[in-house]
């Protein structure tokens, strides 16, 4: 009896004294930490994708408890819902988050062009890259070896026909992809936004049309056709202007007109080609 | 001083905490990834190895061994040494923010690795003093990040090495792995004689 006490007495005071320096300790030294802050934290979703412009859930909730002037609807990936409870925690107006998805600008699948070499290098785009600017013809598009694929957190990219495709559905506009594509030819848009210039090839005409069949060949016959004025041509490339593309009355008519079939509308089912 | 330096030595080499005793075996191949928080971990863990040596040390030859209670020395150790990387964590927290901000996630990974206690017993167990058991916890923190760092390059030249499917992963890291310690053993003997 004597020796388990002389083995649990001495355990049990050292294990008093550690918790009293504990206890004195975290009373002495404690750090105030703003009490809505747990609170943001929990209302954002946790995904880390920067997309509100932070380092991460952790540093957008930091911002809002500290800043007033930060704005409440940053969060895309949370879209309206989290708006509404980081507004209610912090006790400020709510509004409206502009959703926002990514859109693949290369619509050169293999039925559309094909590749001059064999690649057999490393699995990935950006290594594609470096090896002579890919192995497909043209130099601008998608190298298919899914970059964008792998960092995508919702599982929304998948490659198809050696382009990438965004399932409009899935995608939460974090922008992931679009800052890893080697080639840039992710792009990040409102989702009200319906026309999707499907190409990025600045080459000549003459040059992009035997790279690819549905590359833009810079014909002007969109810049035509648009009522707003929305798309101009810059380095042989359509280029649009969201800021003025409404859905006009004969709207779709630019995808319709489009020589090439490389100006697509989107919908939440997809992207359609015509 | 000669023995200081030979203690030094050998914990960094030859009795490499990680590759020669296969202690600290989950922070070395969980936090190996990449290179900055593969030196994060490694920090923390030297830090928090000088810590609990300097205090279960004195615990060990005052309290333990003067009332025949060495018996009880991994219970105490552990509690110990748990209890102390608390109390680091909320005295860097309001001290040190910044240092608090780089080691903060590692350190409570640490309270209870073994590779820390395993360092805190083997000082008692060869029988040092207190320096002796200080520079012998420094080196082994000092191996154990030359461990990591090590074995962060080689996993980071991993990343982009044509691996067959089925090794992809967990496996190939275990093979690397020992190949790497397996390297160590060609330091056994080497300091011991350099001095001799």
């Amino acid at each position: 009896m004597s020796a388990i006490l002389t083995a649990v007495i001495p355990v049990v005071i050292i294990g008093i004294i550690c918790a009293a320096m504990l206890v004195i300790a975290s009373k002495l030294m404690a750090v105030k930490e703003d009490e809505r802050l747990p609170k943001v934290r929990e209302c954002l979703p946790g995904a880390n994708c920067g997309a509100c412009g932070y380092a991460g859930c952790d540093g957008y909730a930091k911002a809002l408890v500290e800043d007033e002037g930060v704005p409440t609807n940053l969060c895309v990936p949370g879209a309206d819902g989290v708006a509404k409870q980081l507004s209610e925690v912090l006790g400020v107006e709510f509004e409206d988050v502009v959703e926002q998805v990514a859109v693949i600008q290369c619509s050169g699948d293999c039925d559309h062009t094909e590749d001059i070499v064999d690649y057999k290098g490393i699995e990935s785009c950006s290594a594609a890259k470096l090896l002579y600017g890919g192995k497909g013809k043209c130099g601008y598009g998608c190298l298919g070896l899914g970059d964008c694929a792998a960092v995508c957190p919702q599982d929304a990219i998948c490659i198809e026909k050696g382009l990438a495709h965004i399932n409009q559905r899935l995608c939460i506009g974090c922008g992931l992809c679009a800052k890893t594509c080697p080639n840039s030819l992710i792009s990040i848009i409102p989702d009200v936004e319906r026309v999707v210039i499907a190409c990025s090839n600045r080459d000549k005409g003459a040059a992009t049309r035997k790279a690819c069949s549905s590359g833009c060949i810079g014909c002007r016959k969109c810049v035509k056709v648009c009522p707003n004025g929305a798309i101009s041509i810059v380095d042989n490339l359509a280029v649009i202007d969201y800021s003025k593309c409404e859905n006009c009355p004969d709207f779709g008519v630019c995808a319709r007109e489009c020589t090439v079939k490389c100006i697509q509308l989107k919908d939440l089912s997809g992207i359609h080609r015509f | 001083m000669t023995k200081l330096i030979i203690i030094l030595l050998s914990a960094v080499f030859i009795n490499n905490y990680v590759l020669s005793r296969f202690l600290g075996i989950c922070p070395f191949l969980g936090v190996s990834k990449k290179l900055d928080s593969a030196t994060g971990m490694s920090i923390a863990v030297i830090f928090v190895m000088l810590m609990s040596t300097a205090v279960t040390y004195p615990i060990q030859m005052y309290v333990l061994n003067p009332n025949g209670l060495g018996y009880l020395q991994t219970i105490v150790f552990i509690l110990v040494i748990a209890a102390l990387v608390q109390l680091v964590e909320i005295v860097l927290k309001r001290y040190i923010p910044s240092l608090h901000k780089s080691l903060g996630v590692y350190l409570p990974l640490i309270t209870t690795n073994c590779a820390v206690l395993g360092v805190t017993i083997l000082n008692i167990d060869e029988g040092y003093t207190f320096l002796e058991a200080m520079v012998n916890s420094l080196g082994s923190g000092l191996g154990f990040f030359l461990a990591m760092v090590m074995f962060s390059g080689v996993r980071s030249k991993l990343e982009g090495a044509d691996i067959p499917k089925s090794f992809k992963g967990l496996p190939i890291t275990l093979i690397a792995a020992s190949i790497t310690s397996l390297s160590f053993m060609g330091f056994g003997g080497v300091i011991e004689n350099m001095f001799a």
